[in-house]
């Protein structure tokens, strides 16, 4: 167990190691000199030279790459070039609209999403079984910002049942903040229900053939503890694992979805910070997010064993 | 009850022409052909024949267990204290399945719910059918696992099936199902799947705990020796119908059907144990998607006559209590 | 996604005629159907000038104008027509999104092959590539564009990049697979060089599967390309593409809505029908998973 985890833990330093040689790598491609991008156009050559100096630029690539990775692990994220604040502050004011999002898209798409395939897996072939079929095609294809704007047009502009767009922090008002998140949370889940729906579908199937759940039958356990009790909890091990992958998909959604919504959130910042060609901002948000997707994926692993007591490492 | 001075001779199960079909992508399989007998109160009946004759889909009826999709009983009735099972809603059925009627299935490794304690899921049989309290529920399982032997039950109670046995997975699905005191238990070659020398101390208990509980069995296997062993009846099953049917001392001292005299010489060697799964009978099972005409065991009978091949026999009463579907049954019976 | 093509057979490749295609469409008909939207969704892009105006005319009188018999779509608010602007849209997005798929399945079956048979390569590409699929499609390519700016080469290359991962895992677990196989071993122990064993009975193996895979990663591909013009990150914002128009327009949901929902449409189509291919030919290479399904 110990040693699993362990294992697990050096397997995922590696990884990120990659990321963080890949991500260094890139800022270090990128045309132009960062030096002369920090300094500004009205720059002289001995300003230049200065913040050269001041940034490490001259010294060799691993020593700089050891500086950065160094700043990186006491929390120095670097310092935004166009609002020359510490990018770790810029993100964490960022942070409330997108953790609302994912959150709420999370738990929407989960309970939607699992009840769905459980529902279709039971009556393969069924009626809610085509629904879903036909459904998940369109979560599929779907673009999130095609969604969205349906969304807005029927429920917010020609109803007015929604507000079309903005964000309402937690602290002006649980009711207002949530009615601002529905058109948002529903634009994002349609693909993750579709995806989870179709998952767990799959997996329901496979253990409904189990001898174990004639077993159940014979023993006179009703429909619904066959699928939710004995089914389900056997089917849990791939729609965990979907679960903590499709974390970098909802990453992406989330930059798509607070754009149209003009949610003030991380994805925003990293948007504007493209065209203001911002790397320190950029390369943070790769990083943590990439950090953060190994470690749900490291979590997903190590709760199996909740789930299945065969597993053990 | 009270009409009759013995309970032997009350009928608990009353099979009638139970026909099951099941169903493929473009064909139709018979797999059982209008089968008929009973099983009276505390009898121990043992259904015999090769694999695909029809034994499980038998037992499978009755419980109503087929796969929804791919299989249907399409005529007869099963009548259970008279009453008709596959007339129940499936809520009324629910009440039968695990209280009245009871299973256990031939492959223990793959029948037990890997992510439960073995407690939980006795628990959980005793809680749908009594409605006691979780932790009276779990109690009562260890009680029964105590009951089916099992050591150190205390401990056990909290095990889950892969952390045991296949012997002792095979007493946990025999506890689950003898937990609610069921009238009837159907074992579906419970030994199949187990180790020879397992096979005999789980035989052993199956005896042991019918004559303690006065539950009726209908015991299916392949292994004639087995029925000798456990059964007062036998049915002897071939291509999805009922070919001979007698008390176990009669069919052994007189088998009236050629196949189950085929059967009895490749009675397996215990010695040799699983390997001799099969009893080998030259000749195949016939395909059950083809409409059969004469006797289905014609093609591989030595006895065979032009008759047996035109008119299908039907199952009669040779001797008092002992039937067989064979137009020859009285030439070959002393052969 | 756990798509089950990493234990397709072979099957075996006889030339098609017109009657194999025919069969193909009869047994098949998602292949039918979603390769056939597909091709033509190519055709009227590709003579798009044929029938429809110009997509770049810009008329400061007409703005925001309601479908008429002349524009279809209606007008944006530079007075352009919406429907030559989508349908002139229909060749970047394809391109693009064909393209990208086609870089990544190539650089993914070269990586792919050679992780399934050389283990040092194996260890140290594969990692790179779970780091790769780490970051989120859609950061990393911004972050790809965001050094040179917007431009379709940079474009094509930043999707391919994400979605590469996927394509070599994919390959080296059908490598990995296909090599243990008696006849392969049966191959190199009769003294068939390496590349040449690689060249017969590896790479026609993967083929199934990359042709599926091939599918997924081009609808994706032409989901991100959208995306990231939507999100000013992909093609130049004076090429008609879909995400751009949708993006340019988004202010005037309320007053035109068809100059959103008229590109938004084609591209649903456009993915749904790479989708439905995609899902045909995973029913056609291997029937266990439609039976499945």
């Amino acid at each position: 167990m110990a040693g699993y985890i362990l294992r697990r833990l050096v397997s995922t330093i590696a990884v990120m190691v990659m990321v963080g040689i890949f991500v260094f790598l890139l800022l270090r491609l990128a045309p132009g000199d960062p030096a002369a991008m920090i300094a500004g156009r009205s720059a002289t050559e001995e300003m230049i030279a200065g913040i050269r100096e001041q940034l490490g630029l001259n010294d060799p690539m691993p020593v700089q790459f050891m500086h950065w990775v160094g700043d990186m692990l006491a929390g120095d994220f670097g310092t935004s070039i166009l609002a020359g604040r510490p990018v770790l502050e810029l993100l964490s004011q960022r942070l409330e609209p997108t953790l609302s999002l994912a959150i709420l898209t999370m738990i929407l798409a989960v309970t939607i999403g699992v009840s769905f395939g459980v529902l279709a897996a039971w009556r393969a072939g069924g009626f809610v079984d085509r629904i879903l079929t036909g459904f998940s095609a369109l979560g599929y294809s779907v673009p999130v910002f095609v969604i969205g704007f349906f969304l807005i047009y029927f429920f917010a502009v020609r109803t007015h049942w929604l507000p079309v767009q903005g964000y309402v922090p937690m602290s002006n008002g649980i009711a207002l903040w949530f009615m601002h998140l529905i058109l948002p949370t529903v634009t994002l889940g349609l693909g993750f229900i579709a995806f989870i729906a179709r998952v767990t579908r799959a997996s329901m199937l496979e253990v409904l053939s189990e001898d174990y759940m004639r077993t159940a039958v014979a023993k006179g356990a009703s429909s619904y503890a066959m699928l939710f009790h004995h089914a389900l909890k056997n089917a849990g091990v791939p729609i965990l694992t979907v679960v903590g992958i499709s974390f970098a998909y909802l990453i992406g959604g989330v930059v798509i979805t607070e754009t149209v919504f003009n949610l003030p959130g991380i994805g925003r910042l990293v948007v504007d910070a493209i065209n203001n060609r911002d790397y320190p901002i950029i390369q943070s948000v790769l990083i943590l997010t990439s950090g953060l997707y190994v470690l749900i994926n490291l979590t997903v692993d190590l709760t199996y064993m909740l789930i299945d007591p065969r597993i053990r490492y | 009850m009270q009409m009759h001075n013995t309970i032997r001779d009350e009928v608990l199960l009353d099979v009638r022409s139970l026909e099951t079909h099941f169903y493929g992508e473009e064909s139709v399989t018979h797999a059982l052909g209008g089968i008929s007998f009973q099983i009276m109160k505390g009898e121990t009946v043992g259904v015999v024949g090769e694999s695909g004759c029809g034994k499980s889909v038998t037992a499978l009826s009755i419980l109503r267990l087929l796969p929804k999709l791919t299989a249907r009983t399409v005529g007869g009735e099963v009548r259970f204290h008279g009453q008709d099972l596959l007339k129940l809603s499936e809520q009324e059925m629910r009440k039968i399945r695990g209280g009245k009627i009871a299973m256990i299935f031939q492959d223990p490794m793959t029948s037990l719910n890997p992510v439960y304690t073995v407690g939980h899921q006795i628990a959980e049989a005793i809680q749908i059918h009594t409605g006691v309290s979780r932790s009276s529920a779990l109690t009562e399982a260890e009680e029964m696992l105590r009951f089916v032997r099992i050591a150190d039950p205390e401990r056990r109670v909290s095990n889950y099936p892969y952390e045991m046995s296949g012997g002792m997975r095979q007493r946990v699905m025999i506890a689950m199902a003898l937990a609610c005191s069921p009238e009837l238990l159907i074992a579906d070659e419970p030994t199949t799947a187990l180790d020879v020398t397992i096979q005999a101390q789980i035989l052993r208990l199956i005896v042991d705990l019918k004559e303690r509980t006065g539950t009726a069995v209908m015991f299916i296997t392949h292994d004639l020796g087995v029925v000798a062993e456990t059964c007062q009846r036998v049915i002897v099953m071939y291509a999805g119908r009922i070919v001979e049917q007698a008390s176990v001392m009669d069919l052994f001292a007189r088998p009236m059907h050629p196949y189950t005299q085929a059967l009895m010489h490749s009675v397996p060697d215990r010695r040799r144990g699983r390997q001799s799964r099969l009893p080998e009978i030259p000749g195949i099972v016939p395909n059950l998607r083809d409409p059969i005409i004469g006797c289905s065991f014609a093609p591989r009978c030595p006895f065979a006559i032009d008759i047996c091949r035109e008119k299908t026999p039907v199952l009669r009463d040779i001797e008092s209590g002992h039937a067989a579907a064979c137009w020859r049954s009285e030439e070959i019976v002393c052969a | 996604m756990t798509l089950p093509a990493a234990t397709l057979e072979i099957t075996p490749t006889a030339p098609l005629g017109f009657s194999g295609l025919a069969r193909i469409a009869r047994r098949h008909p998602l292949v039918l159907i979603g390769g056939g939207l597909l091709a033509l969704l190519i055709v009227l892009a590709l003579s798009a000038s044929l029938y429809a105006g110009d997509p770049g005319n810009m008329d400061p009188f007409k703005r925001l104008q309601p479908p008429s018999a002349e524009m279809w779509f209606g007008s944006d608010h530079l007075g352009r027509d919406v429907f030559a602007r989508t349908i002139f849209g229909a060749r970047i997005s394809l391109m693009v999104g064909l393209a990208s798929a086609a870089c990544a399945a190539l650089v993914g079956l070269l990586i792919g092959i050679l992780a399934g048979y050389n283990r040092m390569f194996d260890n140290i590409v594969m990692r790179v590539m779970d780091g790769l699929m780490s970051i989120p499609t859609i950061l990393l390519a911004i972050a790809l564009i965001s050094l040179t700016g917007p431009g379709i080469g940079i474009l094509i290359v930043a999707i391919a990049i994400p979605e590469t991962p996927a394509v070599a895992r994919l390959v080296r677990s059908v490598v990995l697979s296909v090599r243990e196989r008696p006849y392969v071993e049966a191959a190199l122990c009769g003294g068939a060089r390496l590349h040449k064993v690689l060249w017969r009975h590896i790479l026609p193996s993967t083929i199934p599967a990359l042709m599926v895979q091939g599918a997924i990663v081009c609808a994706s591909a032409i989901m991100t390309e959208a995306a990231l013009s939507f999100l000013g990150a992909g093609v130049p914002p004076e090429i008609p593409s879909w995400g751009n128009m949708i993006a340019s327009s988004r202010l005037y949901l309320a007053i035109a809505p068809l100059t959103i929902f008229g590109p938004g449409i084609c591209l649903a189509v456009t993915v749904l029908a790479v989708n439905l291919l995609g899902d045909g030919l995973r029913d056609m290479f291997d029937p266990r998973a439609k039976r499945r399904r």
